[in-house]
């Protein structure tokens, strides 16, 4: 009987209903709504509006002078995947083989990483998690396709708690014709065109053999011949056939871009494509495609000397302007809680401010199939939203309070503590 | 008629005196107000709510714009890297220069410029315990490299600590020899064995001049810049993560009886903030850079916030010429974490830099008598909204926003034909003579 009653009230625990009063509101679905009022129950949004009833039991929260928005999605990191960037063993991305779809990196997310707690202080509270390196093009013997990403909802106690989608899309390293390469401790190496060239259709021969190879496995598997063996590689890629799964391609430039979008066209699969600096000509293409984007950081330097001084900070703005569906990433962990900052500097340089917040919520959530479940306030959704005492894609402005699922999360972390400890000092 | 001649000859000298009227002026020392700043001769000459417009003065109105001074990075390296930061051979290289290998035409000068900076100080690297000397420079993009060079700036050095000089002891290049130190030990007696020698070498050289020895000693120049620090003549801004490690610094120093300047990247400088007060170190480092490797492990963005409250000289700056830009956010972020005031976050990028470098009585704030170094921004300049329109560097209009979009069109034109020359002397039938160089080019991008 006691073991019951304790059972029911962690229950209960773990699903409070709070009503959130007195907001500001910013729903990006839907238009603002001053002085409004927002509920949550089992963990989820069920009402919101400029009057909503208050049942039972329900936490109060006054959020006066206080605004409401939909957590922030950051699309490319590697949180759980790796501590300490550069200490070895602290690092589960890059694994061996060049083809390994199989490779999953939800089940690697370290669930108590340092990096969930800070990023998500910033109001962030879903971040997408790479198996291995944003790499474009890449030296012969790394891994062409690399493995299945996982979003991740910044909150929970194992990975299962974690995964918001155990697998948001399979990771592809695209071959590109590449002179001059970059390395430690070789420095810069260049290749002479022709063998650049020899190389990247070596590479893409392969990667073409092994797309078709998955297609006929499929067709195996459908045919259930006697004959027929099931291989954990080809079974991973069949959800990528399938269409249920995005090919996550890395393309900064015109031509990458071009031969990243015709082979998917070709194999007929979805596809998103990372780190876009410079679309030249194939912009219209990505609109007319529907094909989306996750767009370079804002705040990155130019690629190429000669580019307008702001080329990176204005791109969102132009991508929007074309119709390209976008979100923005940090392409690291260090720097996942600047998300807001990276649209803060778009919007500075043209992009509209209700375009700015659709990319970092509801198109960031449908561009990886969470759209349904996350990405605005909308009643039936799950109540993942932050609190501010102003715009959060300013600098200076502070996140009060978080909901994760509907939980109240701390949004303390190590760094906080060493605040508290550091400043207490004698 | 000799008081006359007195009033006008700077007048004569300068350009034209300009006013920029209305504005909200921060001028990183006093709270901002909305009035004017008057500059002639590359100096300010005023600054108040109500300015006298002298006569034949150009006259900018400020109304809805925002006013700094120049944004000040004191940890850069923009300009160098074709050329090589780090002389990394040996574990000390105080015999090198960064002004010797200043690259004038290297575009993250423009970039930065067009982020609002005006002055960096371009830093040797940290490879080595005791590094080369540093450089001050000011973003006159399209001059030489000797015209970059910040009058009246004082000579520093570079010194590091912990992983990076220990880095070539346990990691040698493939083929290489392992270099010492390999520990944060050996990086301490790195320190003690060079001004041992120094010393020695000070002495040498008193000796002689006063006439007490007859031999002139051989000159060192390693140890010519060791001495300067030990006489205080040159500034020493030291790469420092951990505390132990700053500690270990800061005791060093006093036993050979110098005062260091400043620690930079200072990531645990909130962790001996009182030692650093007792010593007399500033600290000038990242906002919030954490989890790149062990040392930066306890990075935490409270940093700033945490010195500035107990009584440390703190600073923001960039070791990176993308983040270089964007500095005024940076300095933002000290407000977000610690929550200090609006000027207190400016300070960090203009005056408090200024001062951990010997210069703030020519640049780093908006007064009478100071470098004309202002950045014109159309939004408050701590918003990540703000976007310089205009940056004068002594009173010259270095960039300017609406004249690089304006000359887009041209400058792309410009690239297209010389793209179609390039087809035109494509292999086999180039044409004598050299092609265009980089310096043709760069006169097309200038902002002059």
């Amino acid at each position: 009987m006691k073991l019951l009653v304790f059972a029911v009230a962690a229950l209960a625990s773990a699903q409070e209903s709070y009503l959130i009063r007195n907001a500001t509101l910013h729903p990006v679905t839907g238009p603002e709504i001053a002085g409004g009022s927002l509920l949550i129950e089992n963990g989820k949004i069920s009402a919101l509006g400029a009057k909503v009833q208050a049942p039972k039991g329900v936490k109060v929260i006054n959020a006066k002078g206080l605004h409401a928005w939909p957590g922030m999605i950051n699309c490319a990191t590697q949180i759980g995947l790796s501590e300490v960037s550069s200490v070895r063993e602290t690092n589960d991305t890059n694994e061996i083989g060049e083809f390994i779809p199989q490779v999953r990196a939800i089940v690697a997310v370290n669930p108590e990483t340092e990096h969930i707690l800070v990023t998500r202080a910033n109001g962030i509270t879903a971040a997408l998690t790479l198996p291995a390196a944003i790499a474009i093009g890449g030296a012969p013997g790394q891994s062409i396709v690399r493995g299945q990403a996982a979003m991740l909802r910044l909150d929970g106690w194992t990975w299962e708690d974690l995964a918001l989608s155990p697998s948001a899309g399979m990771l592809v390293r695209f071959p590109t014709i590449q002179t001059v390469t970059f390395g430690f401790p070789a420095g810069r190496t260049e290749i002479p065109y022709a063998e650049a060239k020899r190389r990247y259709e070596v590479e893409m021969r392969k990667i073409d053999e092994f797309f078709e190879r998955s297609r006929r496995y499929q067709q195996a598997k459908k045919a259930a011949t006697e004959s027929f063996l099931p291989d954990m590689q080809f079974e991973a890629m069949l959800p990528l056939l399938e269409g249920k799964l995005p090919l996550l391609i890395a393309a900064q430039r015109e031509r990458g871009i071009r031969d990243a979008v015709d082979f998917a066209e070709k194999h007929k699969v979805k596809l998103v494509l990372f780190d876009v600096r410079k679309p030249g000509t194939q912009l219209a293409r990505l609109a007319q495609k529907k094909i989306p984007v996750i767009v370079g950081q804002p705040t990155d330097l130019p690629l190429d000397e000669d580019d307008a001084y702001d080329a990176a900070y204005s791109l969102p703005g132009e991508l929007h302007k074309a119709g390209v569906k976008f979100a923005f990433a940090t392409y690291d962990n260090q720097f996942a809680r600047n998300l807001p900052f990276e649209a803060g500097y778009a919007v500075a340089y043209g992009l509209p401010m209700d375009a700015a917040w659709r990319a970092l919520t509801i198109d960031a959530a449908e561009i990886f199939g969470v759209g349904a479940i996350t990405g605005s306030l909308e009643p039936g959704k799950s109540a993942d939203l932050f609190l501010t005492d102003g715009d959060p894609l300013e600098v200076r402005t502070q996140v009060k309070m978080m909901f994760i699922q509907g939980r109240n999360v701390s949004l303390e972390n190590r760094q906080t503590r060493l605040y508290q400890k550091y400043l207490a000092r004698p | 008629m000799k008081n006359l001649m007195l009033l006008l000859a700077p007048a004569l000298l300068a350009q034209e005196a300009t006013v920029i009227q209305n504005a909200t002026v921060y001028t990183a020392t006093k709270p901002a107000f909305v009035g004017s700043v008057a500059f002639s001769g590359g100096k300010i000459t005023a600054v108040g709510d109500k300015l006298i417009v002298p006569p034949g003065a150009k006259v900018i109105d400020g109304s809805g714009l925002h006013v700094s001074p120049g944004i000040i990075d004191s940890h850069s390296h923009i300009a160098v890297q074709g050329f090589g930061v780090n002389e990394g051979s040996v574990s000390v290289s105080s015999m090198v220069q960064i002004k010797d290998v200043l690259d004038a035409e290297d575009v993250a000068i423009y970039r930065a410029l067009a982020g609002g900076v005006t002055t960096a100080n371009i830093l040797h690297g940290s490879a080595n315990a005791i590094g080369g000397n540093n450089q001050l420079i000011k973003m006159r993009w399209g001059k030489t490299a000797g015209e970059l060079l910040m009058d009246g700036g004082t000579n520093s050095i570079k010194f590091a600590l912990g992983e990076n000089p220990k880095r070539q002891g346990n990691t040698p290049a493939p083929g290489g020899v392992p270099r010492y130190p390999a520990t944060r030990m050996g990086v301490e007696d790195v320190y003690r064995q060079a001004f041992t020698e120094a010393r020695v070498y000070q002495k040498k050289v008193a000796d002689f001049k006063a006439g007490k020895s007859p031999l002139a000693p051989r000159r060192d120049l390693k140890l010519e810049a060791l001495v300067e620090v030990l006489e205080g003549k040159r500034l020493v801004h030291c790469h420092a993560y951990r505390s132990d490690e700053m500690l270990m610094m800061m005791r060093v120093a006093e036993e050979f009886g110098f005062r260091l300047a400043t620690f930079q990247h200072v990531q645990e400088g909130y962790k001996v903030a009182k030692e650093m007060v007792r010593h007399g170190v500033a600290g000038a480092g990242f906002s919030d850079w954490w989890s790149y490797k062990m040392e930066v492990a306890d990075g935490i963005p409270y940093n700033m916030a945490i010195m500035t409250k107990k009584g440390v000289l703190a600073g923001v700056n960039s070791d990176d010429a993308g983040l270089m830009r964007r500095l005024n956010t940076e300095a933002a972020k000290a407000i977000r974490y610690g929550g200090l005031t609006e000027d207190q976050a400016l300070a960090l990028v203009t005056i408090n830099p200024a001062k951990h470098m010997k210069v703030d009585h020519l640049i780093g704030s908006i007064e009478p008598g100071k470098s004309a170094d202002l950045v014109i921004w159309n939004k408050p300049p701590l918003s990540t909204y703000a976007v310089p329109q205009k940056v004068y560097i002594d009173g010259t209009l270095y960039f300017e926003r609406d004249k690089d979009l304006s000359e887009r069109g041209r400058r792309a034109a410009a690239k297209k034909a010389l793209e179609d020359q390039l087809k035109l002397d494509a292999p086999g039938q180039q044409k004598k003579g050299a092609p265009p160089s980089r310096r043709d080019q760069s006169g097309e991008e200038s902002a002059q």
